[in-house]
């Protein structure tokens, strides 16, 4: 007879996870579970509604990174409309996209996980938030929320409104950049780069003390997938699609928007809402695969910006030969991520293009059928969308990053509960590291960035009988 | 010369033109009073009676748009009793049928979204009704969807009264009803429809729009109409 332990979040706010841990009949973990209810349903949502509406309806269907919906959603559009949009236009989506990332970053980084890097994972869970990193590390945490927000008024000065902008619109963006803005965010870039050069430093040096968690969070080999440049560079907007395996190896290249079908299938479990896209060519579910900060860094060959290039080479030392496999080393990504992107939005703000007025393209419904791929702060983001003869969307498609990351998210925290969870009893500290997994990969759930940086919990531990012998709460 | 009558509104003592609604002596002084059927220039209805005031001496309550003045009215136009009762209305009109305002074109300039604000309306009481009514955007320069229509019927005047092609009509009775183009066939295809588009600027919500806004992007040109109203009144 076997077990089932159930890490339940007590309902704060609608629509989250659930973590079971199943062990078997000797009581040690057999295999554990994330189970998400969000999402199903939202494509049937969309149908009949003109194809302009699409970015912001999709925005709705995370509060977490819009833009990133905003984005995929507009380059769908474009595709319909069959538009090369103005380049001012690409390059002031990408700034604010990097924005964005840098924002969305600073918040997993400093707000969700420091306090478990920095406090210890088995630390008193009351203090273990940003308020008690603030008590201890005034320093690291004001520069966090400083960072975030930096990408946070990034994006408000942008699009003059924060959450939920209607800036990025089908053909462009709906308004060009005035000068004082570009001087605005110039103005701190240099504050923003000094601080994400310093948190790397404090980093990379204390990397060596989580090796625990490094060989046993979702350490395992798997193929991963990420946008990368024409040159192989490292890609967040445009490009296409490429696939590597755990040596690094290149297994798919030159995948256009368009033919991602053709590689990714999605396979739909009874007990999660979640569609769990695989690799097509491989099979389900052996075509696991990863996406997010981790696998941009292994898809891409170069960075292609000064600072970013000499801090990849840095991360490939971890692993020399092949990819960098545990998820834990998503943190240290993040981190060479947001340097990137503060040197690449240095680079796009110096050009005088960028401020051209010439920001939008139009025309009506030239095709009746759209991708649009960019990747979100957590991995790659596809919209796909088919429309009728007057524009109105006849089905879509959309699959997020933390769709993608779920087989491998399965396997991680099976992978870490098999290590730290004992069917005899429940520690805290050993759930807070199966929750810890989950959070490497910042799942855009509601509860995992919760006011605190903690996931409200509920876990029961059956014995064999199916009799309760033990409950952990917390949240 | 129009003979001049004397009134209260809001306890205001004010003249104006014999022949005038409550409404427009209402707004000549600057007194707030909600509409969403009344447009400048187009007939009144008194269809949607929001602007419902309390007469003294009359029990019921009067649509302050299609009442004209008498001698010596007092007229309250914000009481608890209209102020319930036109919530209760935008609460009505929001639950009938689709109003995303965050994925609508009209967000920001919708006078429903204003009025419910202006009202206080965050949340309705009733539970809405979530119609499938299809959008129509065959015609090559407008959308109409009727998830976000009130029934104002300011198109079909507009259309009838203003471009006389009276391409808009009411189909249907009662919940049922909705506006339709000619006998309910595409507008896309309409033999009647000139393609004006005084039907899209008048329009309250985002019902009608012009074809290729993005969200919030659909702004009413109320100075296509200044030039007509000036005419229309001028001949009157
Ligand atoms: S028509 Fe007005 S009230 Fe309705 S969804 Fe659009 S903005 Fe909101
Ligand atoms: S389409 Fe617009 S103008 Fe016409 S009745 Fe509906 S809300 Fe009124
Ligand atoms: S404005 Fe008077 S009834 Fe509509």
């Amino acid at each position: 007879m076997t077990q089932t332990i159930t890490i339940d979040p007590v309902t704060r706010i609608e629509g989250h996870s659930k973590i079971t841990i199943k062990l078997d009949d000797d009581g040690q973990v057999d295999v554990a579970r994330l189970h998400i209810t969000q999402f199903r349903g939202f494509e049937k949502f969309t149908e009949g509604r003109p194809y302009q509406e699409m970015p912001s309806l999709t925005a709705r269907t995370c509060g977490i990174c819009p833009i990133s919906h905003l984005l995929a959603s507009a380059k769908a559009c474009d595709d319909l409309m069959a538009v090369a949009i103005p380049a001012a236009a690409a390059m002031l989506r990408r700034v604010i996209n990097f924005g964005q990332l840098i924002q969305s970053h600073a918040l997993s980084f400093f707000h969700l996980s420091s306090p478990d890097l920095l406090l210890g994972m088995d630390s008193d869970p009351a203090n273990r938030h940003i308020l008690g990193v603030a008590a201890k590390f005034p320093e690291l945490a004001r520069d966090g929320i400083w960072l975030r927000k930096f990408g946070q008024q990034m994006i408000e000065r942008l699009s003059s409104k924060r959450i939920h902008p209607a800036w990025i619109v089908p053909g462009g963006v709906a308004s060009p950049l005035s000068e004082a803005v570009r001087d605005q965010i110039l103005a701190e870039l240099p504050q923003a780069l000094a601080i994400a050069r310093k948190t790397l430093d404090w980093f990379k040096p204390v990397i060596g003390n989580f090796q625990a968690e490094i060989d046993s969070f979702a350490n395992f080999p798997s193929m991963f997938l990420g946008l990368v440049g024409p040159d192989g560079a490292i890609e967040h907007y445009d490009g296409h699609l490429r696939v590597v395996d755990a040596q690094r190896k290149i297994v798919v290249d030159k995948i256009e928007a368009r033919d991602y079908a053709t590689y990714i299938g999605e396979a739909v479990e009874p007990d999660s809402y979640l569609k769990s896209p695989y690799f097509k060519p491989v099979g389900y579910p052996a075509g696991l695969y990863r996406v997010g900060p981790l696998a941009r860094l292994n898809v891409c060959e170069r960075m292609g910006t000064p600072l970013a290039e000499q801090e990849l080479a840095d991360f490939r030392a971890l692993q020399p030969e092949g990819a960098v496999l545990s998820s834990f080393h998503f943190h240290y990504a993040r981190l060479v991520e947001i340097v990137y992107a503060l040197e690449r939005v240095a680079e796009l703000l110096a050009s005088p293009e960028i401020l051209s007025r010439d920001v939008r393209a139009t025309a009506g419904p030239n095709r009746r059928e759209g991708v649009g791929i960019s990747e979100a702060p957590r991995g790659t983001l596809i919209h796909n969308y088919r429309i009728d003869a007057d524009g109105l969307i006849i089905w879509a498609n959309l699959i997020i990053a933390t769709g993608h990351n779920n087989l491998a998210m399965n396997q991680g925290i099976t992978q870490v509960a098999k290590r730290f969870v004992d069917g005899k009893q429940l520690a805290e500290g050993a759930l807070n590291r199966v929750e810890a997994v989950i959070r490497c990969y910042d799942p855009c759930l509601s509860c995992s960035t919760h006011a605190l940086g903690e996931m409200p919990l509920r876990i029961e531990l059956f014995d064999a009988s199916g009799a309760l012998i033990d409950t952990c709460e917390r949240g | 010369m129009p003979k001049i009558i004397t009134l209260k509104i809001a306890g205001t003592e004010i003249k104006a033109d014999e022949g005038s609604t409550i409404l427009d002596v209402a707004r000549t002084n600057d007194i707030f009073i909600p509409t969403l059927c009344s447009f400048k220039g187009l007939s009144n209805v008194g269809a949607c009676r929001l602007c419902m005031v309390e007469v003294r001496g009359v029990p019921r309550l009067l649509p302050a748009c299609a009442t004209t003045i008498v001698e010596g009215m007092d007229v309250t136009v914000d009481s608890p009793k209209v102020g319930k009762y036109r919530k209760m209305i935008v609460e009505l009109l929001l639950a009938e049928r689709n109003h995303i305002c965050a994925a609508c074109v009209s967000n920001g300039h919708c006078e429903l979204q204003a009025l419910a604000q202006r009202l206080g309306v965050h949340h309705t009481r009733y539970p809405y009704r979530y119609p499938r009514l299809k959008v129509d955007a065959s015609h090559v320069r407008f959308n109409y969807d009727p998830n976000r229509c009130v029934l104002c019927t300011r198109c079909m005047r507009a259309c009838e009264e203003v471009e006389g092609a009276r391409t808009w009509n009411v189909m249907g009775r009662g919940i049922n009803s909705v506006m339709v183009t000619d006998l309910h066939q595409p507008w896309g295809e309409s033999p009647s429809c000139t393609s004006c588009s005084k039907c899209v600027h008048v329009c309250p919500t985002g019902a009608l729009s012009e074809k290729g806004c993005a969200v919030g992007e659909m702004v009413p040109r109320e100075n296509v109409f200044t030039y007509l109203k000036s005419m229309r009144y001028s001949g009157r």
